[in-house]
């Protein structure tokens, strides 16, 4: 079945990539900010549903992480209506039931003297009212509507992993956390790379193989930063603030001992101003893993964009693309430097997230093009 | 009849250790000059907070010092006494938040002693425990909602109390199995009341400075111990 572009529906999912891309950062800044635990209660917001919270008492921590909160469930809405419009017309009588369900909530919330009764009540006249004239267009590829089911769970995943290390006061959820936002940002952004217009054409213009050896090594650089991201985020949630704060040299050394009587030292000689508990030889080793992965990650990078101009041409999407990703390293690296010669500046460090972010996502996406452009050109 | 003087001589018993307690006095001074404090910047970010601040923000108060070097905040205490909490029926411990600021900052109770904390402040704060031995709770607490109520069942020192919203509001509390402890004041003076007779480990705890400890014996008439920290 030849499955037409359209383009309404890949600007929808360039949108949701987008929204997830703005909430990793958002993400970033709570951790940031040592805000993760200012709103204590999930899915309320200090004893009021989250979207009746008052803007006047939206302060400090708090505005970090109730607009982090926000956001998700706007990025949790996109998802849902792109899983569904991938579904095409045959998600109507689906809307219809479920618009219906949720209008017997707002009732039942009515019933109860709830506030949530008026927001449930209209979000579900609005999805009945909706089934009736969209979506207008064929049903996507079956795989691709099985990405969209696999979208829409795993945001209601990363919801309640968000709300249990609230509610159970589990600052290491914040990992696994963060490894699923990449993971989602991932998937978001494919969905938008296969409703797209250029995966379309590839259907029916043969394009230029892309060599195993070079899908491979990019391939095995993205998994090396995914990685790197796990490790960040590792880091991030021990709120322990720098454990090494000098750069390129680790607290004067090129691999700093981890003694305990270095480790005292360290720690006695802390400058002023670095915060968080007593630095630990395990939390100045991290550190030095990620130095290390990131130098890894760099020379990953530089040898694909070298490859990428010598295997397919300079003239090559793919090339300039792999030339834009050693563009991203670059600066990825000075914000890892300086996000500590900031001290961890919140806002730095929250770049420094959202480049990581980045730097996983063009690696994604460089790897998915190489690999459709080479299965259509031996297709066709 | 053998009961009743059973009784009796219980009793005796008990008033004669009650008479007999006495207590542990002394002043904690501090040589040399500590860091400056500093100013705390981020409330001048916050609309709520820094209204309450018209003039000059209020400073960290890590070294609490007078001009004659004696030292505040320091809690004294008598080492490896557990089980002897009288903390259920102990007055609760009120720990306010006034000025974006817990008041006190560094503070002391008994396992099983309620800790009151208030919100005297017009904004919202959360009232998140991070202990190393107890359980950690985090709670909202609106602008002149109920006070909240805390106890403890395991001693732990300077467990963490902060505010999320205001990311510099903390405080310290202290929590022993016993009532043997005391917290300095200003002039860097305590007292520990009622302690029976005999051979102790006193310490000193600052938690900036370190903690300190002396051999003492107490006797009927008391018993005075003074400590000096030193600015490393």
């Amino acid at each position: 079945m030849n499955h037409k572009y359209k383009p309404a529906l890949f600007w929808f999912a360039v949108l949701t990539a987008f929204a997830t891309f703005l909430l990793i950062g958002l993400g970033g800044l709570v951790t940031s900010h040592e805000a993760g635990m200012s709103v204590p209660d999930w899915p309320n917001s200090y004893g009021y549903n989250m979207f009746l919270f008052p803007v006047k008492d939206w302060i400090g921590g708090i505005f970090y992480e109730h607009t982090h909160r926000l956001l998700a469930t706007v990025v949790g809405m996109f998802t849902t209506i792109l899983a569904v419009w991938l579904f095409g017309k045959e998600a109507r009588p689906f809307l219809r039931w479920g618009g219906l369900f949720i209008f017997a909530f707002g009732i039942y919330f009515y019933l109860k003297h709830a506030p949530e009764a008026p927001l449930c009540c209209g979000a579900g006249i609005i999805v009945f009212a909706a089934s009736f004239f969209w979506p207008r267009c064929e049903q996507s590829p079956r795989w691709l509507q099985w990405l969209g089911i696999t979208a829409f769970l795993l945001v209601i995943v990363q919801g309640v992993i968000g709300g249990l290390r609230v509610r159970l006061n589990m600052d290491y959820l914040g990992i696994p956390h963060g490894a699923i936002a990449q993971t989602f940002l991932i998937l978001t952004a494919a969905i938008a790379l296969f409703t797209s217009r250029w995966w379309h054409r590839t259907e029916t213009e043969k394009p230029k193989t892309v060599p195993g050896g070079l899908r491979r090594h990019v391939l095995y650089v993205t998994i090396l930063i995914f990685i790197q991201l796990v490790i960040g985020a590792t880091m991030r949630h021990q709120h322990a603030g720098l454990s090494i704060w000098d750069f390129p040299l680790a607290h004067g050394q090129l691999w700093p001992a981890t003694t305990p009587e270095a480790i005292a030292n360290y720690n006695a000689h802390r400058p002023p101003g670095t915060v968080g508990h007593p630095v630990t030889a395990f939390e100045v080793n991290l550190q030095m893993i990620h130095r290390l992965v990131a130098l890894l990650i760099f020379l990953g990078v530089t040898a694909a964009a070298f490859l990428a101009r010598k295997k397919l041409g300079g003239a090559d999407g793919l090339a300039k693309f792999a030339w834009f990703w050693f563009g991203l390293l670059l600066v990825q690296i000075s914000l890892g430097a300086a996000t500590i010669w900031s001290n961890k500046a919140a806002d730095i460090t929250t770049l420094h997230v959202m480049g990581g972010a980045l730097a996983l996502l063009t690696g994604a996406l460089w790897w998915l093009m190489a690999a459709r452009r080479t299965r259509q050109a031996e297709q066709l | 009849m053998k009961k009743s003087l059973l009784i009796l001589s219980l009793g005796l018993f008990a008033v004669s250790q009650i008479t007999n307690a006495a207590d542990i006095t002394g002043v904690i001074t501090l040589k040399g000059t500590p860091p400056a404090e500093r100013e705390i910047t981020p409330i001048k970010d916050d609309l709520n907070c820094s209204a309450m601040y018209p003039g000059a923000l209020p400073k960290t108060t890590f070294y609490v010092v007078d001009a004659n070097g004696d030292l505040a905040d320091v809690v004294v205490s008598l080492k490896g006494i557990t089980g002897k909490s009288t903390g259920a029926s102990a007055p609760p411990v009120e720990l306010d938040q006034k000025g974006c600021l817990y008041t006190p900052q560094i503070l002391a109770i008994q396992t099983g002693q309620k800790l009151i904390v208030k919100n005297s402040d017009p904004c919202v704060h959360n009232v998140h425990t991070k202990p190393a031995d107890n359980p950690e709770s985090n709670q909202v607490q609106m602008p002149g909602g109920a006070d909240l109520t805390f106890t403890f069942d395991k001693p732990e020192p300077f467990l963490k109390f902060q505010c999320d919203v205001h990311p510099w509001m903390f405080a310290w509390v202290s929590v022993f199995d016993s009532p043997y402890f005391a917290v300095s004041g200003k002039d860097g003076k305590f007292t520990i009341k009622n302690v029976p007779p005999g051979k102790y480990t006193l310490e000193a705890a600052h938690r900036k400075l370190g903690t300190q400890t002396a051999e003492i014996e107490v006797k009927a008439d008391g018993t005075v111990q003074n400590f000096t920290f030193d600015v490393k």
